[in-house]
């Protein structure tokens, strides 16, 4: 019979091997893609005006985790970064600080630096970044070096190889793993859908790490396309929701990758909304990974609140 | 800080200009009638929207002979590629004013403007577009080498999909080369005159489309009229078969597309979350105006609990209220009358024992309005399991086993449409060859296309809308003339 309804008990069941974790995981309700994307897109028809709008965009910026993830970053580019993350809008203050500023491990120690006291936590990617294409010790020395250096929250990606080749059980003990290294520090699982292609596999992947213990669920690494999509994040909404209503933990979902517009932002809020429900709707349960949205979000901002729009060189460019 | 609420985002109405009072079209024109006239309301509002012509028996005959002239004079010996000219423009005007359409719509019938934007006048406009290119093609549609028009149709359509339905009537008609007396619901006649306007400007020749506006008198007298060829009708069984009776004997080829009871079918191994958008979608959709809608629901024993869970908890983020507003999910009933039809209706599913369940949901004072609606714990033999509501109100029944699922969807009078819901590809074949229902919807619901043809079975009428199937109503094979009376 088609799992629903799930209890605890199901869940530590289910991780005791391949075989229990293959019946559980493939137990769960399938999704139907032309369905899920046909609800995604119906929401992205809702009309968000005046103070729901400004609400949003607020809210939004306070998801961002301002992101550089480049083989050429630099000390310098990051403190630019930084000083964004704190202050998104020159010259306006009210403008609050987003949520974190995510970048590479050796680099967390410059960002740390540049954001003490300031609130903006600093999130690193882990666990041989993008690929995961590394022995676990290897992994497991990425993470310990991020969070030494003082990283707050670590993003590592799931062995992709390992999931489509059935060995579940590897991606749930990386999970638990890599969250134990963890320490205090938040654990973003990046499920790096665009390579798990079908929404059946996100569902999956989606509970594999909840119960290996993911904080939140993230979609991407950004270097893969497609990256997020609305039907993607949907199907995740729906995994935390009934993760919740099973366990009464609340999971989070990081929507990263080909976000770059506010009108796109504000759709997936939408998604949060009426999906996963109100409860969702903090830094702390969705966070959006992005870089060039934060302009967009100030220019939309700022029309709402004078009228007229400025142009892009009247937002810093860092 | 974390509460959040969509502001009202309103569609304006400045689009439209509304008359005061309407004439009825005929031969080209807007004239006065003989009938007398009626108001047309907004159902969410109780406005009176403007003044409307009750066509007597006489406005009737004038537009039948305007009708039968255009169709000797012009239509009918018009080459179809010049036809399908008209009917591509007319597709392309309906495209162009389509916000204007869908604010109307909504306003005359109440239903939200999403639906009416992004579902109604885009099928419109498709339909018209596929019909277009059937003009000059139709000997190849399979009904003879020289397949011919009939000449006059008669067509009397509901309130519930005014344009949409108009256009599934006018565009195979017009294609086939008959030349048409339509005549709208009486509480939704708007948007076909606004379509009047639209075929004035598309410069159609005088008379080949003709609307007459009414209620039933109206329309017995263009059931009645000896100078109609054809006649299709959609609405309900009790019209259909009084229809049925006053064409007896007489030379008139008749098409009926009557109410429904569909079952929306949920086995074990269904997607869950999608199959619980396609109950809504079933159900809520339109207000439950649809023939088609499934309003009953069948679900697998082993996971009815959990789907009527998941359903209660979706309906609860349903947005009724103000059909303008962009973000309604749930408009207005489109009549008093209709509304107490619902009301009455549910008031019996309590009365028989099934339990009613509604989500918390403030209704707005004027207008008329009725929540969405869950009977749980109904079995086959209540009137909410074997009538039709046509409204927001699903009735959820259990099975256990897929013959179980079939017997009971198939046990019922109707025959219009039904639903699967499985992952499993051999069993949706297996139920739709089972099913009697003139659509089977797999792992969706209510999905439309100008190429799919659609109709009943039993007393859900009979004859095909849409596709190729949908010209055979219009035309006359070749030699036939003497058996339909062409």
């Amino acid at each position: 019979m088609t799992t629903v309804a799930v209890t605890p008990a199901d869940l530590d069941a289910a991780a005791a091997s391949d075989v229990s974790l293959r019946r559980f995981l493939h137990g769960l309700p399938g999704v139907d893609q032309v369905g899920a994307e046909a609800r995604a897109g119906m929401l992205a028809t809702r009309s968000i005006k005046r103070g729901a709008k400004l609400w949003a965009l607020d809210m939004a910026l306070r998801m961002t985790d301002l992101t550089t993830l480049e083989g050429a970053d630099t000390p310098g580019k990051v403190r630019a970064l930084c000083s964004k993350a704190m202050r998104p809008d020159a010259v306006d203050p009210e403008v609050p600080s987003v949520a974190a500023v995510c970048v590479y491990p050796d680099l967390v120690p410059t960002a740390v630096e540049s954001l003490a006291g300031s609130g903006v936590r600093v999130a690193s990617v882990a666990t041989s970044f993008p690929s995961g294409r590394a022995s676990r010790a290897v992994r497991l020395a990425d993470v310990a070096e991020a969070v030494s250096a003082g990283a707050h929250e670590v993003d590592m990606v799931i062995d992709r190889g390992a999931f489509l080749a059935g060995r579940y059980a590897q991606v749930l003990s990386d999970v638990v793993a890599v969250k134990e290294q963890c320490g205090n520090a938040h654990l973003k699982v990046i499920l790096e859908t665009g390579e798990l292609r079908t929404l059946d596999n996100v569902r999956r992947a989606a509970w594999l790490s909840m119960v290996g213990g993911a904080d939140f669920i993230k979609t991407s690494t950004g270097k893969v396309a497609p990256a997020s999509t609305p039907a993607v994040v949907l199907v995740m909404l729906e995994a935390v929701r009934d993760y919740a209503e099973a366990t009464d933990s609340l999971v989070g979902v990081k929507a990263a990758g080909g976000i770059r517009t506010a009108k796109d932002a504000i759709r997936y809020l939408v998604l949060v909304n009426e999906t996963a429900g109100q409860r969702w709707l903090t830094p702390d349960l969705f966070r959006f990974g992005a870089s060039s949205l934060v302009n967009d979000l100030l220019m939309q901002r700022t029309k709402q609140r004078t009228g007229s729009y400025s142009g892009p060189d009247y937002f810093t460019v860092d | 800080m974390n509460e959040w609420t969509y502001e009202p985002a309103p569609e304006s109405r400045d689009i439209v200009t509304l008359r005061s009072s309407y004439g009825l079209f005929v031969n080209g024109e807007f004239v006065d009638g003989t009938g007398g006239a009626f108001k047309t309301v907004n159902p969410a509002t109780e406005e009176v929207l403007a003044e409307v012509t009750q066509a007597g028996t006489e406005d009737v005959e004038r537009a039948v002979v305007a009708a039968r002239h255009a169709f000797d004079e012009v239509w009918g010996p018009m080459p179809g590629k010049e036809r399908a000219k008209y009917l591509y423009r007319i597709a392309r005007l309906i495209q162009e004013r389509s916000r204007e359409l869908a604010v109307l719509e909504t306003m005359d019938n109440g239903k939200p403007i999403r639906e009416s934007r992004d579902v109604d006048v885009p099928l419109v406009a498709a339909h018209f577009f596929h019909y277009a290119g059937w003009a000059d093609k139709l000997e190849w549609a399979g009904y003879g080498p020289a397949p011919r028009p009939l000449g006059v149709a008669g067509q009397i359509i509901p309130w519930n999909f005014p344009l949409l339905m108009a256009a599934w009537k006018l565009a195979p008609a017009l294609a086939a080369g008959n030349t048409c007396v339509l005549k709208p619901a009486e509480t939704t006649p708007l948007s076909a005159l606004l379509l009047a306007d639209i075929l004035q400007q598309a410069d159609l020749p005088p008379g080949v489309v003709n609307i007459v506006t009414g209620a039933g008198e109206t329309g017995r007298a263009l059931v009645a009229h000896p100078g109609v060829d054809k006649l299709a009708f959609t609405g309900s069984t009790e019209v259909g078969k009084e229809i049925m009776r006053a064409v007896a004997g007489r030379r008139v080829k008749l098409t009926l597309e009557l109410g429904g009871k569909a079952a929306n079918v949920i086995f074990d191994d269904a997607p869950i979350d999608q199959a619980v958008e396609g109950v809504v979608n079933g159900i809520f959709f339109n207000q439950g105006h649809v023939c088609c809608a499934g309003s009953r629901l069948l679900v697998q024993e082993s996971v009815a609990d959990a789907v009527t869970e998941r359903l209660k908890r979706r309906l609860q983020s349903l947005r009724l209220g103000d059909p303008l507003d962009k973000n309604t999910d749930i408009g207005a009933i489109n009549s008093a009358e209709q509304l107490a039809k619902i009301t009455e209706l549910a008031k019996s599913g309590a009365g028989e024992g099934a339990a009613q369940w509604q989500p918390e949901c403030a209704l707005p004072e004027r207008g008329y309005w009725f929540p969405p609606t869950v009977f749980t714990g109904v079995s086959q033999s209540h009137r909410i399991a074997r009538e039709e509501i046509f409204g927001p109100v699903l009735s959820v029944l259990t099975f256990r086993t897929p013959d179980e699922a079939v017997e009971k969807a198939n046990n019922t009078p109707y025959g219009l449409s039904a639903g699967v819901w499985t992952d499993k590809g051999s069993r949706i074949l297996w139920m739709a060859q089972r099913l009697r229902a003139g659509v089977v919807w797999a792992n969706t619901f209510n999905r439309f296309d100008p190429a799919s043809p659609f109709g009943g079975y039993k007393e859900s009428g009979f004859g095909r809308e849409g596709g190729r199937h949908g010209l055979e109503p219009y035309l006359a094979a070749a030699g036939a003339a003497e058996v339909t009376g062409g």
